[in-house]
């Protein structure tokens, strides 16, 4: 991996992304390609619970749906990961065992990231060492705005190598960097510093997600695998609430980057509420009859 | 010259007509499936109205959804005032739907009775919102030691089939009562006199009544009411139509999640059609027990 800096950020044509974007919502997906879709969406949700008032119950809760999605469907995915804060990496540990469910853990002072280089560190090995197998890190924002790329380059390196084996989703919180140059900016100083995944939001700010932040981030991730060979994932988060706009996500992905990122190991949707619409989606087309939130688990 | 360069310019104006779409989450959609249907009176067409699909039909019933609980947790005195200003609206534009009663084939004088009936209606159930309750409501006799008493929730989100022939009256007796006790309705009206229901739209979306609260489609009955029965989401069906195949295929069809049925078959033009068991219809009882001290010991209870 470069561990330096760039010196050269390409900028964005503002426009012309929007206008890409908004094309990958025309495509039509119905039927076969539509329920392959579905459990696909499944496949890549990061199911997520970050409030302050988490508690050990809401987080068992969490994990048994993560691995019962809808017990009346069989053959169904499960979800990508269950995504918690530190302290309760030990229990989802426990509660996902025996299952391919990964488990990630927010750090590094989320979702602000205003703390002491040392603090987020040691929050990180603390996740680290109960288990977690990603870890979810936000970027200083107000140092990038500061113009010290420098220092959240560094910083993204040092969690980097605190993580270990743990796979290192970087969180940009694009809707606190303005604009899009910002965001592709942004996301060649996670790339070059070693993320694993670069990741569009915290879910706390508004607007979280959407579908022309993450073409941009899509075309940082190809730009740096033409010039080096290496995958980076993707995960956009918060405000994906609908199994028709996350089939879009999947087009995009697809159109931008092909279908070797089309894998839970390369592509991840944050959600919560995600789940269920796909889940009555799926239901949908077996029964053909729409379906109502009285019948699914709650979120 | 001046003079007849402006009597030109009169005899080319054109009229700006209506176009008339759907009523969906409080805003006026096209249909999605960008189909449409041109009914007809005496040759003459009404124009191109939507012809909504099962499409149509699923996202108005979203929208009733999210809209459902807001609208039920309005006081009943607020919800009255909303359908009293719904009259007041509708007053206001009294000759406009009389107009449009006629050119659907209406006559005059059934056109003018038909609208003020149904601004009297609609006053009529704005009077019942606070109402209906202590009626229905009870306190029970029970042999333990509990407080036991019985009130009405609205079921949630009702579909409406509304009456072919009395595309305002019909459609107002129909849905004033169901929405007084803040349930949501999605309604599907007249089909070839459909163009009231679209012009009552835009009297509901003056009327500080939250989008989504009354969502209006227009087509073909036929088309919609097995997906409408078959859907998860809807708590109740009201069919007023004559049709008796379709009302048993609804009846069937809504087994699944156990939808309560109600064929109305009422002539709204009989002012003793409207009557508070209509909103009687659309709710649910709930019954609490709430533990007390013993009663016995006293004598007496509540």
């Amino acid at each position: 991996m470069p561990t330096t800096l760039p010196s050269h950020f390409p900028t964005v044509d503002q426009v012309g992304v929007v206008e890409r974007a908004a094309r990958f919502t025309t495509r039509s997906i119905k039927k076969v390609a539509k329920m392959q879709g579905l459990r696909m969406v499944l496949n890549m949700i990061d199911l997520t619970t970050l409030e302050g008032m988490d508690t050990a119950g809401k987080v068992k809760h969490l994990c048994y749906k993560a691995r019962h999605l809808h017990d009346q469907v069989e053959g169904l995915p499960s979800v990508a990961a269950v995504c918690v804060y530190p302290n309760f990496v030990g229990l989802a540990k426990k509660e996902v065992s025996g299952s391919e469910i990964k488990v990630a853990s927010v750090a590094t002072a989320f979702p602000s990231g205003n703390s002491s280089l040392e603090l987020k560190l040691d929050d990180v090995r603390m996740a680290v060492d109960q288990g977690a197998d990603e870890i979810d890190m936000v970027i200083s924002r107000g140092r990038f705005h500061a113009g010290d790329t420098q220092y959240v380059f560094d910083e993204i390196a040092a969690v980097k190598e605190a993580c270990k084996t743990a796979r290192l989703k970087v969180i940009l919180e694009t809707g606190e960097l303005g604009t899009l140059d910002n965001v592709r900016k942004a996301s060649d100083i996670a790339i070059a510093a070693g993320a694993d995944f670069i990741k569009t939001s915290t879910g706390k700010i508004k607007p979280a997600a959407t579908m022309p932040v993450t073409l941009v981030m899509l075309e940082a991730i190809r730009d740096h695998f033409f010039a080096t060979g290496q995958m980076v994932g993707m995960k956009p988060a918060g405000g994906i609430s609908k199994s028709k706009l996350a089939l879009h996500y999947l087009i995009m992905v697809k159109e931008t980057l092909g279908p070797a990122w089309l894998d839970n190991h390369w592509f991840r949707f944050g959600a919560s509420s995600l789940a269920n619409d796909v889940l009555m989606q799926i239901v949908k087309q077996k029964t053909g009859a729409y379906q109502s939130a009285d019948y699914f688990s709650l979120d | 010259m001046a003079k007849k360069s402006k009597n030109e310019t009169n005899s080319v104006r054109v009229p700006v007509n209506k176009t008339y779409k759907l009523y969906i989450g409080g805003a006026f959609p096209r249909t999605e499936s960008g189909r449409f249907y041109s009914p007809e009176v005496d040759g003459v067409s009404l124009g191109s109205i939507c012809l909504s699909s099962r499409k149509d039909l699923r996202n108005a019933i979203v929208a009733a959804r999210s809209a459902q609980a807001g609208w039920a947790s309005r006081t009943a005195y607020n919800r009255s005032q909303i359908l009293y200003r719904i009259a007041e609206m509708l007053e206001g534009r009294s000759e406009q739907f009389v107009a449009e009663l006629k050119s659907q084939g209406l006559n005059v004088a059934r056109a003018k009775k038909e609208v003020a009936s149904s601004i009297d209606r609609l006053i009529y159930y704005a009077g019942w919102c606070d109402k209906y309750q202590q009626i229905f409501s009870s306190v029970n006799p029970v042999a333990s030691s509990h407080f036991n008493f019985s009130v009405l929730e609205p079921m949630g989100v009702v579909f409406v089939v509304a009456s072919e022939d009395s595309p305002l009256l019909g459609l107002i007796s129909a849905i004033a009562p169901i929405i007084a006790s803040g349930n949501s309705v999605v309604a599907l009206a007249s089909e070839s006199k459909p163009l009231s229901a679209i012009t009552l739209a835009e009297v509901l979306h003056t009327s500080d009544l939250p989008g989504g609260v009354v969502n209006l489609l227009t087509g073909n009955a036929g088309e919609l009411v097995e997906h409408a029965a078959k859907h998860l989401d809807l708590n109740a069906i009201a069919f007023d139509r004559d049709n008796a195949e379709q009302l048993e295929l609804i009846a069937r069809e809504s087994a699944a999640n156990v939808k309560r049925v109600r064929k109305l078959c009422l002539d709204w033009t009989d002012v003793e059609s409207a009557n508070p068991y209509l909103i009687h219809d659309y709710c649910e009882v709930k019954t609490t027990w709430h533990p007390i001290e013993k009663i016995s010991a006293s004598g007496s209870g509540y």
